[in-house]
């Protein structure tokens, strides 16, 4: 009876995939070198903040780290590329580096919640971005490392076009086994311990397990788009691994719509892109960013893609208040 | 008879505050024990100290004579104990087959538990209409409904139940109990908490009355709730309120 309702669902997310890949897969065409690699970024961005989206959105717990494993992901495959080890041994090194590494952050969670993690998860960003920045013999310090790109099936990707492609392929592969774990009996129990910690437990859900496994696999996904990133800019140095970095993460998911599976791809895209659209704006760029964050969080804190419904329960909400006062009006229309 | 939940002078609290403090009292197997108290008394600290989510600082806690005080909730709900705590306990967003489904996360068997489902939602054919639909969408009667069908899912030999008639129509509230005598006659042991003590303790077997984290009073359910002493109880009008 609703399975009407729910292939209607389905449809229209297939459409819009379907939609947004041919979309992604002809912007080359429109593009120049620099922005085929700004939507590079945007892929491996994306690949980060879902994994962020599972830890914040669906788990409910605050990371303010994220970055720190993109850039355990990022070194792990330059340290090794730089030992001669290929990127294709390199990667899952630093997916499971990042996995381990986050399933021990997931620790401080289990003792405390909200602004205490977040201020734990940034201490342990900021302890990352040390190690890389001081222990210059390991990462090159502020000096960075060159990383060259990758071949596949003997294939170079130096083109900016191949490797836009398997930023996408990534992108895929990622969101696939999300959107599989996340609908799956086993992924559901995360939004329960969002939901309600408590209930959870009281259902014999194993909340521990389940809060240190949301760390790792959303570090993982971030180990991932590090690993990836390396070869793509060519070159790393601590920059991109800061605090900063990771509240722009944070950001990309709060504004897409945490807990919404397509969330962290308009966050990011926001969070990537505008700033090279609000380019001309120059220094009101970032003027122009914060009003609208500000704006956004104020109207509808639930992200963009909560703006639809927000704005049809306001319709609603207007709609019956007129009625009532119709009502007791009496005689007007 | 024997004793489906024994509690000895059992102490608990939240951090500085005691709110147990030395209490002690039996729940018999396959009988409906019903704990009444003013607001705050204690009641629902009682059903989460037996349940694992609070740990007892002294004092013994017994299932079928088995010590399990400090056992976790996930070990508790393997031996056959279940809590439905007070409230509302689904989660909104989840359809109701989904919410239910949570109810065998111990299970641990696929098969299983889709067996226990079907059997559930068999006997909830309301449940089984609606179970594609939102959690959120169904009445508050049929929320309760489905959460104790969900506890059912562990077939339990002890059920934990926290104000099930709270916020429900007279007529739904007769429907929530009719269920419960009847999970008591099949041999299922309940410990109900209720602020609704008349019609409660109208079908309980047993009743207990807390008062300063302590037994007030005890003893079969028309006796209690005929004792004179339990208007004083409930200086706040509980009993006035009920009847
Ligand atoms: N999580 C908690 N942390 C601290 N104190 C709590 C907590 N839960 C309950 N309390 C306190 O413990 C006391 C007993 O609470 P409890 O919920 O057991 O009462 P109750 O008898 O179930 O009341 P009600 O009829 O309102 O449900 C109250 O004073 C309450 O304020
Ligand atoms: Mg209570």
């Amino acid at each position: 009876m609703t399975l009407p309702t729910l292939s209607r669902a389905n449809v229209a997310a297939l459409a819009f995939i379907v939609a947004m890949t041919a979309g992604l897969l002809a912007a080359p065409l429109f593009l120049k070198t620099y922005g085929v690699y700004l939507l590079s970024l945007w892929a491996l961005n994306t690949v980060a903040a879902i994994g962020l989206n599972l830890t914040l959105g669906y788990a409910g717990q605050i990371s303010l780290g994220q970055a720190a494993f993109l850039g355990i992901g990022a070194y792990a495959v330059a340290i090794l590329m730089k030992a001669g080890v290929s990127f294709w041994l390199g990667l899952p090194a630093g997916v499971l580096l990042a996995f381990a590494v986050g399933l021990a952050l997931g620790f401080p969670a289990l003792r405390v919640q909200h602004h205490y993690l977040a201020f734990a998860t940034l201490g342990f960003n900021a302890l990352v971005f040390l190690v890389i920045r001081n222990e210059e013999w390991l990462t090159g310090g502020n000096f960075g490392i060159r990383v060259a790109r990758p071949e596949l099936l003997g294939h170079s990707l130096r083109s900016g076009i191949d490797y836009y492609h398997v930023c996408l392929a990534v992108l895929a592969v990622t969101a696939l086994l999300v959107w599989l774990l996340l609908r799956s009996p086993w992924g559901r129990a995360f939004a329960c311990l969002r939901d309600n910690p408590i209930r959870a437990e009281s259902l014999g859900i194993d909340v521990r397990s389940y809060t240190l496994l949301a760390f790792a696999i959303g570090a993982a996904c971030a180990g991932v788009a590090g690993a990836f990133l390396a070869p793509l800019v060519n070159f790393i140095d601590p920059s991109p691994f800061g605090l900063v970095p990771s509240i722009y993460l944070l950001l990309m998911v709060i504004i897409g719509g945490p807990g919404r599976f397509f969330g962290p791809f308009l966050g990011a895209a926001i969070v990537t892109l505008l700033p090279e659209w609000l380019r001309v704006a120059d220094v009101w760029y970032l003027v122009i960013f914060g009003i609208f964050v500000v704006a956004l969080m104020a109207f509808c804190p639930g992200g963009l893609l909560a703006v639809p419904e927000k704005v049809a329960a306001m319709r609603a909400a207007r709609r019956s208040a007129r009625g009532s006062a119709a009502g007791q009006a009496g005689a007007r229309p | 008879m024997a004793e489906a939940l024994a509690l000895a002078d059992v102490v608990a609290g939240y951090g500085q505050s005691t709110i147990l403090n030395g209490l002690s009292f039996a729940a018999e197997a396959g009988r409906i024990t019903t704990l009444i108290g003013a607001n705050g008394a204690g009641k629902s600290t009682v059903l989460k100290t037996v349940f694992g989510l609070l740990r007892p600082r002294q004092g013994s806690i017994r299932m079928h004579g088995e010590p399990i005080g400090g056992l976790e909730p996930r070990a508790l709900l393997a031996r056959g104990l279940v809590f439905v705590p007070q409230g509302r306990n689904l989660f909104p967003t989840l359809t109701v087959r989904h919410n239910l489904e949570l109810g065998g996360t111990t299970l641990g068997d696929r098969a299983l538990l889709r067996r226990r489902m079907d059997a559930v939602l068999e006997r909830f054919p309301r449940l089984r209409e609606r179970a594609e639909g939102q959690a959120s969408a169904l009445s508050g009667g049929e929320q309760k409904m489905l959460e104790i069908g969900r506890a059912l899912l562990l077939e339990p030999k002890v059920l934990l139940i926290d104000e099930p008639s709270i916020g429900l129509a007279p007529k739904v509230v007769a429907e929530v109990y009719a269920l419960l005598r009847g999970l008591a006659e099949s041999g299922v042991s309940i410990l109900m908490v209720e602020q609704n003590v008349r019609a409660a303790l109208g079908m309980s077997d047993a009743a207990v009355a807390l008062e300063q984290g302590r037994v007030g009073l005890m003893g079969p359910a028309a006796q209690v709730l005929a004792d004179t002493r339990i208007k004083a109880l409930f200086l706040g009008g509980g009993l006035a309120a009920a009847g």
